[in-house]
């Protein structure tokens, strides 16, 4: 946890103004993604997920006011000058959007998209260097180069999204932040974009933030994950110790959510939660996850719990962790399969 | 290298592009071409068989009682080729459009064809400087407005831009005679308040009278353009709002680039295709709209012609000036479809 970290988010609270007054979408955030390491972000819709991606680059909206620091490769994103910041934007970290099928401009060809970071952040690249490396950029998400003259209409989404990952590569970013990059893929697609999104990433040794609802995913593909409820991080640890024996009882609920296949416990287990997650205006006093939580109690509603070691690289905020019928914590020597 | 692990993973069945590529802009423009040739077509048809379907009787309207007897109205009809069946007249009509030849006025006793040139250029003149200035200026101030919403200039444009909007464009011209034109107080006019040309100029394409007619033609072009550049300045002002939250943009913003070039490559380039479309069509329309604007300002244009000719009436003048104006409709609609094509690669597959 030190600033030699790729990416160290510190404290990090995002508010956004609004008719209604502050809404607060991320509050205290604290997340590190070392070299090279492939980092998850869980959680459903409005936790804030999507806000945190969009502060590593500073685009969140005008009526945003963020407090905390954002260290990439040792530099505040939030606090730089505008020139420095737009060589830091997809050269040192880029984005891999969710809805590939708005991501990319319609009216210019997917080639000039893809060259287009390029040419800006080495503007004497040549033409033919630049349209060589635009096939080569194709070639390796499986596309055929002479796609670079097609326009985004004539391809279908899992192409859109490999194209979107192609311009990602572009610059050797440090730092890839995949946001939900397959929503609105069918499955087939999915494992196909995820497959060629995490090869490229681990050959290459770039580090990666994943964010996806899908634990399931991010337990297969990522070092570490980081499960967000109502704008906290909930719990932290490594990915398929979360997946398979969660301390939470929300990443508990989320890796229940997704059936285990030969599994016949699984058919049977509850899945899903009641409710929807609190709306940012008007949280609940106590732990937010409370009136949705299985396992709520008199203790759980005087104050938030903060986010607390239980060993071995965890930490959750939960205060009934370790009571009874809580989900038990394996020994160290536990397996990880 | 081709890191896809699986190559069943990337089945060939998810190709929908390789088909659609083989047309280009070349096929598209082919094919927008013929309709509007097509549309052309039709257009003459209406404009000769409406005509014919208009009760009455040419010999008795145009004769004024004077044609009494059957041999002064067979004489009558020769002369202007009623005597034939109305299919023979539409070939001849047809064949006589194709040559250039419009018929004869009847006030002016000179060839229509001959009369629309004079008119056209007067016309042109107002039209085209008017809208080239009033895309220009309408296009700004809607691009600023909506990039900086909210600021003072955006408030300013706009509302200045629906007060124009609201106002009919011959009030506006009278306003501008006026305060311009005729002077007030112990301000002189400092414009004429009509005309082409003044009537000491010799030589109109002698630099004195071409600057003459640039005096002339001020106050006209003025309130044309103002009327247009609001209608032009509040959809491309829209249109680029309806961009500003696409998720392309945030793509641009994260790619580095500067906002400058997020706004004129990514954004003004999406939200130029529906302000394209309504200039394009309002050029045509513009050529019926300038009637009200030449009248008011005594250009003996176009627009004035049909008036005259609806008030003589004068059959063969309405006709051909109806055939330039649709025709003027329909080189419009063919202009805006070529540029949309250009601009948007979705409506040429």
């Amino acid at each position: 946890m030190s600033d030699a970290s790729l990416l160290a988010i510190r404290d990090l609270h995002v508010t956004y103004a609004t008719g209604d007054g502050p809404l607060p979408a991320v509050r205290g955030v604290d997340l590190t993604v070392e070299r090279g390491q492939i980092v998850g972000v869980a959680g459903e819709s409005g936790c804030g997920k999507s806000t945190l991606a969009s502060t590593i680059l500073r685009l969140q909206p005008s009526n945003a006011t963020v407090s905390g620091t954002v260290l990439f490769d040792g530099r505040d994103v939030l606090t730089m000058r505008w020139g420095e910041l737009r060589a830091v934007r997809w050269a040192g970290a880029s984005i891999v959007f969710q809805g590939a099928l708005h991501s990319l401009n319609p009216v210019h060809r997917i080639g000039d998209q893809i060259s287009e970071p390029l040419r800006i952040h080495n503007p004497s690249l040549a033409d033919r260097a630049s349209r060589q490396r635009v096939g080569e950029l194709l070639d390796q998400v499986g596309l055929d180069p002479q796609r670079a003259r097609s326009y985004p209409h004539q391809l279908s989404g899992g192409q859109k999204q490999r194209v979107m990952i192609a311009m990602a590569l572009a610059c050797d970013p440090e730092l890839v932040v995949a946001d939900e990059p397959t929503t609105a893929l069918d499955v087939m697609v999915q494992a196909q974009v995820l497959n060629v999104l995490s090869t490229l990433v681990r050959e290459r040794g770039v580090g990666m933030m994943m964010i996806s609802h899908d634990l399931s995913v991010l337990a297969d593909l990522c070092d570490r994950i980081t499960v967000m409820y109502a704008g906290r991080v909930v719990e932290e640890g490594p990915a398929r110790r979360i997946f398979v024996e969660p301390l939470h009882p929300y990443s508990a609920a989320l890796s229940a959510a997704f059936p285990r296949v030969g599994d016949p416990a699984a058919r049977f287990a509850p899945s899903g939660l009641p409710g929807d997650p609190p709306q940012p205006w008007l949280l609940p006093g106590g732990c937010t996850f409370a009136p949705r939580c299985p396992r709520a109690a008199e203790v759980c509603l005087p104050a938030e719990p903060p986010l607390t070691s239980y060993g071995e690289e965890r930490s959750a905020a939960c205060v009934r962790i370790g009571e009874p019928d809580a989900p038990s914590v394996e020994p160290a020597s536990g397996h990880v399969s | 290298m081709s890191l896809v692990a699986d190559p069943g993973l990337v089945a060939d069945s998810e190709e929908p592009g390789a088909r659609s590529r083989g047309r280009g802009y070349g096929s598209y423009v082919v094919a927008k071409v013929l309709g509007s040739v097509g549309s052309l077509l039709f257009m003459l048809l209406v404009n000769f068989f409406l005509f014919r379907v208009l009760p009455g009787n040419a010999a008795q309207t145009l004769g004024r009682g004077r044609l009494n007897t059957p041999a002064q109205v067979a004489a009558f009809n020769k002369a202007y080729g009623l005597n034939h069946s109305v299919l023979d007249q539409f070939w001849i009509f047809l064949k006589s459009t194709a040559h250039g030849d419009l018929g004869l006025s009847v006030k002016y006793r000179l060839p229509v064809s001959q009369l629309i040139v004079d008119r056209l250029w007067p016309t042109l003149l107002l039209v085209g400087v008017s809208t080239i200035l009033s895309t220009l200026i309408g296009v700004y101030l809607g691009i600023r407005g909506a990039w900086n919403r909210g600021s003072v200039f955006d408030k300013v444009s706009t509302g200045t831009s629906l007060t124009l909007y609201a106002m009919p464009e011959w009030w506006l011209g009278l306003m501008l005679i006026a305060g311009l034109g005729v002077g007030f107080a112990f301000v002189p006019g400092l414009f004429p308040t009509g005309g082409l040309h003044s009537p000491d100029i010799v030589d109109t394409n002698s630099v004195h009278g071409i600057l003459d007619t640039i005096w002339h033609l001020t106050l006209p072009v003025i309130t044309l353009t103002l009327a247009y550049l609001a209608e032009y300045s509040l959809i491309m002002r829209s249109s680029l709002l309806d961009e500003l939250g696409e998720d392309y943009l945030q793509t641009a913003r994260a790619k580095g680039l500067r906002d400058v070039v997020v706004r004129n490559r990514h954004a003004v380039r999406n939200a130029l295709l529906p302000t394209t479309t309504v200039i394009a069509l309002n050029i045509g329309f513009v050529v019926s709209g300038a009637i009200t604007i030449e009248t008011v300002f005594s250009i003996p244009g176009l627009g004035q012609l049909s008036t005259e000719a609806i008030s003589t009436p004068d059959f063969a003048v309405l006709q051909g000036t109806f055939l330039v104006a649709s025709a003027g409709v329909i080189g419009a609609n063919l202009i805006a479809n070529l540029i949309y094509g250009w601009l948007d690669p979705r409506v040429r597959t």
